[in-house]
């Protein structure tokens, strides 16, 4: 049965992780067609390297990324804690609200934002694409928040009450402190989330702040640039670096 | 104690205002703008009206909406099949290798899905490693055809959403009470039994709200359908896209839009039914 399991967990890892190896693979190919295997070059790591308007459109992802998901951590964070410790009038119109938005198609919420900025003039462009990436964020990080806070004793934030903290002190010294888990986790997910998404990005940009999706999805018509594979390997490997790194010092940290 | 009132009206309104002003509003906008129509220069022009809803029921569409229904639904049924027994055998892991291996789940998503669509295609592609590892193997004398297929875009929709499927069940089956299972393994209950009448609905909720969040993007994902299907494979969201950056007939894609707004609002009442009947049962 171990056996089994272990089987099953690596077919599946091998599913999620063999595109990613093709990735890898085709960027040391030298042919430029990525399906026949030529002959190991570094040539398209060159070529990336000169390709401004490539790694810009990288450069520009990763931007709107940390930013969108430091921004739903805030407003969203705030948000849970507020739905946690208070009682107030439309309280459970404004989960109903967070629970649609999360479950809603991202083509849903790209057309409507589409309409949204067109309705009210606004250029497409870097605001548009952070403010909409920011929105199908939120959802995730209130509700994984809201949830932990709400595997916690409520007394805790009484005692300190008591005690004579004041409710902002209170919240930052006890229910943020606990939170703090789900709000790493959910900044996380937003991070991925936003640089995964391409449904919304090309609803909600303009030519004048292209992101990586935009940028891949105009080069195909000129067929596929080997270029997109090297920049793809080396923001896996940084990726992983992190990954690794991080839980070498997780695991460190105990002893 | 101003302050503390203060402070929780301005959180309070911060998050409203937000959800306001970013997803109540823009699904108006878009409610209105389903009733009206399109002037000879292909503005919007207002002339309310049922129209595009009726131009919705043309044999065309409909199944481009039925296609993509059963293409989601197929997606999800595959993505709950492979996903279940990985996150049960995920939270069994030692607890401190769970958030390393749940994290490794989520690594490929960084970059970014249109990348691994075509990477994807290069797989499945006549001469691609696919073909070339079936030929080796013997299994096949010449390259069968893969991309371009409903199965190509099957695999992409299921490669790209399993990870929403996981990750809601990991969380459900992380916090199934033990016990419970072991209580009735204890009562002389075997192991099929266990499962179908202690963890199965236990952890109901998660099942649902994973197949939620597989299902509903399925309907969205034009890209996949573009990169690796053929022109029968059309989706609901190329249509919306062709709609709205193509066609530009934007009160047409709007009632498509507020179709699939009314899916979804169904979907999520029987969730919410289903949460209640699963409180009430727990509570008895």
């Amino acid at each position: 049965m171990a056996k089994f399991k272990s089987g099953y967990m690596a077919l599946i890892f091998g599913f999620l992780y063999l595109p990613m190896a093709v990735l890898v693979l085709y960027s040391f190919n030298s042919s430029k067609y990525s399906i026949r295997w030529e002959a190991f070059s570094l040539d398209w790591y060159r070529s990336l390297a000169t390709d401004d308007t490539l790694l810009e459109a990288a450069m520009n992802s990763l931007l709107v990324a940390s930013l969108a998901a430091s921004l739903a951590c805030a407003v969203g964070t705030l948000g849970a804690v507020g739905l946690y410790r208070y009682r107030f009038k439309g309280r459970k119109l404004l989960q109903g609200l967070l629970f649609v938005t999360l479950m809603s198609p991202d083509i849903v919420m790209a057309v409507s934002l589409l309409v949204l900025f067109i309705a009210v003039h606004v250029n497409l462009g870097f605001w548009t694409l952070l403010l909409s990436h920011t929105t199908f964020c939120l959802p995730f990080v209130t509700i994984t928040v809201l949830s932990r806070l709400e595997g916690f004793d409520r007394h805790l934030i009484e005692a300190a009450s008591d005690l004579g903290a004041s409710e902002w002190q209170a919240i930052r010294q006890i229910v943020l402190p606990l939170a703090m888990p789900a709000i790493m986790a959910g900044w996380l997910l937003s991070f991925t989330l936003s640089l995964d998404d391409v449904v919304v990005s090309f609803f909600v940009t303009g030519p004048e702040f292209e992101v990586l999706p935009l940028k891949i999805y105009s080069m195909v018509r000129l067929g596929v640039k080997p270029e997109v594979n090297a920049l793809a390997t080396l923001l896996f490997a940084v990726s992983l670096g992190v990954v690794i790194s991080a839980q070498y010092l997780l695991q460190r940290k105990p002893q | 104690m101003r302050n503390a009132n203060l402070f929780k009206t301005s959180i309070i309104l911060l998050l409203s205002v937000w959800l306001a002003v970013f997803v109540l509003v823009p699904n108006l906008l878009v409610l209105v703008a389903s009733f009206l129509g399109r002037d000879e220069s292909g503005f919007i022009k207002f002339a309310p009206s049922f129209d595009n809803y009726l131009r919705l029921l043309d044999p065309i569409y409909l199944r481009v909406f039925a296609h993509s229904l059963g293409l989601a639904l197929l997606t999800t049924m595959v993505c709950l099949g492979l996903g279940y027994p990985f996150a049960y055998f995920l939270a069994q892991f030692r607890p401190s290798l769970r958030p390393v291996l749940l994290t490794l789940v989520i690594v490929p998503f960084w970059t970014n899905s249109l990348i691994r669509t075509y990477a994807i295609r290069s797989l499945l592609a006549a001469k691609g490693l696919m073909n070339n590892t079936l030929i080796a193997l013997g299994l096949i004398d010449e390259p069968i055809r893969l991309l371009y297929t409903g199965s190509a875009v099957l695999i992409g929709m299921v490669y790209i959403l399993l990870p929403f499927m996981i990750l809601p069940l990991y969380s459900a089956i992380e916090k199934l009470d033990r016990r419970l299972v072991e209580a009735a393994a204890d009562l002389g209950a075997g192991r099929w039994r266990r499962f179908w009448h202690v963890t199965l609905p236990l952890t109901l909720p998660g099942i649902i709200a994973g197949c939620l969040l597989v299902f509903m993007p399925a309907l969205g994902l034009f890209f996949i359908a573009d990169v690796l299907g053929g022109s029968r494979d059309l989706l609901v969201g190329n249509f919306l896209k062709d709609q709205f950056l193509d066609a530009r007939d934007w009160p047409f894609g709007a009632a498509a839009s507020i179709v699939l707004i009314g899916l979804l609002l169904l979907f999520l009442s029987a969730y919410a039914y289903s949460l209640k009947q699963f409180s009430a049962e727990e509570n008895h």
